[in-house]
């Protein structure tokens, strides 16, 4: 791992971000894609409490205006979701931080659903609303996988708490 | 806290804007060059393997190939000679009519990117965009049939809304008989559905629906859908009728993008001159 180490730590929050937004629109098997995780998002959860100093609103922000304009939908309801979620892990993240994985996994369903919430909500408003309990999926999916995510990010990225 | 406040806001501003109005179009140009490289990249895996498979490719297989091709070239141009007198026909009639004459349409390939938008959005990514003159609303078909039209352009790609998306609509008529209808997506699955006709309209299933022409978007007489299903409900004050998309949506790698060149038209006279031909075709 020492040869990642070497790396600045900014490139490789970048580099993740850019996996993040690959992932959310790499082609599935039909079957799968309505189970899709919520890559972006948890990649935001990470290092929201990973670096709170480093990663917080406005990068979230940004972020989920490119998710936006990458994902068909009303330009900002992306960002208005990520600023919520960075918000929260950032308000949280000395708590969280300590739970063990499986907590953080439930707090991560809490998140993305209520970041699928809202963005019913959005749509509702603006008419394109979701007719399927599908819908609600990929909350659970993205909470299932946390737990290897975290372990995984934990290597590539360094120690969480190093900071 | 503040940070919350105010991103909340200027996101809230900002989807309203763009719900309302079209002023951000610049703005979602500009950032789609940032997007098009995680486009370009996902649809990578997919290039690659067309592209090995190509290079592997045995030479039997290619003769085969060609000696297809070829055979299929013989039947397409032996039907396009006939094609050159209906046409020339046709000119000649459109003339006697005094309506106006049909151009043929300008035309450019683009590919499907592999790319996954949400999961229930009936919408592709195609490798077309500003940079290649396309505009918003842009018809886009197939060798078989109308595919959609083009709702978001970038600089490098576009997003097409498939005829199969529940907003979306495609004025058509009955290519039996000249009826005129629109058809609307279902946004599930490969469905159409045809609302607002009478119980008693001259309908049936198996039956073609071409465009019409008719609000100017889409050039007329591509087909769009054969009907599938008609259910008459003496209940109901409309018939329930579905078709299904003659272009295969979910299977078409590559697109056409059409340029429609339509014709100056003086709408008064078309008009009384189209309704004259349908009810004369309708009499007997």
């Amino acid at each position: 791992m020492i040869h990642v180490l070497l790396v600045p730590r900014g490139w490789i929050i970048i580099c993740s971000f850019l996996v993040g937004l690959l992932l959310t629109v790499m082609p599935l098997p039909d079957w799968l894609v309505a189970a899709r995780p919520e890559w972006l998002a948890m990649f935001v959860i990470y290092w929201t409490l990973a670096l709170p100093t480093l990663v917080g609103i406005t990068t979230a922000w940004c972020l989920g205006l490119l998710l936006d304009v990458l994902r068909d939908g009303l330009l900002g309801q992306h960002a208005l979701t990520f600023v919520m979620i960075s918000f929260l892990c950032i308000r949280f993240h000395q708590r969280i931080r300590l739970y063990p994985l499986q907590q953080q996994a439930f707090i991560v369903l809490i998140l993305i659903l209520l970041e699928q919430l809202v963005l019913l909500w959005i749509n509702g408003f603006s008419g394109q609303p979701p007719t399927n309990w599908v819908y609600w999926l990929p909350a659970f999916t993205s909470a299932l996988l946390w737990p290897f995510f975290f372990i995984i990010m934990r290597e590539i990225g360094g120690r969480v708490r190093s900071h | 806290m503040i940070k919350l406040v105010v991103f909340s806001l200027v996101s809230i501003i900002l989807m309203t804007v763009d719900h309302r109005l079209n002023l951000l179009d610049p703005v979602k140009n500009t950032l789609s060059y940032l997007i098009y490289p995680i486009e370009y990249v996902s649809d990578l895996p997919r290039q690659t393997a067309t592209g090995v498979s190509t290079t592997f490719a045995t030479r039997r297989h290619l003769q085969e190939e060609l000696a297809r091709l070829q055979e299929e070239r013989l039947i397409l141009e032996a039907k396009l000679q006939r094609l050159a007198t209906v046409e020339g026909e046709n000119m000649r009639l459109r003339a006697l009519l005094q309506s106006a004459p049909r151009v043929s349409e300008k035309l450019i390939i683009g590919e499907i990117l592999a790319v996954d938008l949400a999961p229930f959005s009936r919408r592709i990514v195609v490798d077309k965009g500003t940079n290649h003159n396309i505009y918003l609303g842009q018809p886009v078909i197939n060798a078989e049939g109308v595919i959609g039209q083009t709702v978001e352009v970038g600089a490098m790609s576009s997003k097409v809304m498939l005829i199969t998306d529940p907003s979306h609509g495609v004025p058509v008529r009955v290519n039996r008989n000249g009826l005129r209808a629109v058809v609307i997506g279902r946004g599930r699955g490969n469905q159409l559905a045809i609302p607002n006709l009478p119980n008693n309209a001259d309908i049936e299933e198996g039956d073609l629906l071409v465009t019409s022409g008719l609000g100017g978007r889409f050039p007329s007489d591509y087909p769009v859908a054969t009907v599938t299903e008609i259910v008459n409900d003496p209940g109901e004050p409309f018939a329930i009728i579905r078709a299904e998309p003659t272009a295969g949506l979910e299977e078409s790698r590559e697109v056409l993008m059409v340029w429609p060149s339509l014709p100056v038209f003086d709408f008064s006279e078309t008009e009384t001159t189209e309704t004259a031909v349908e009810t004369t075709e309708a009499s007997p």
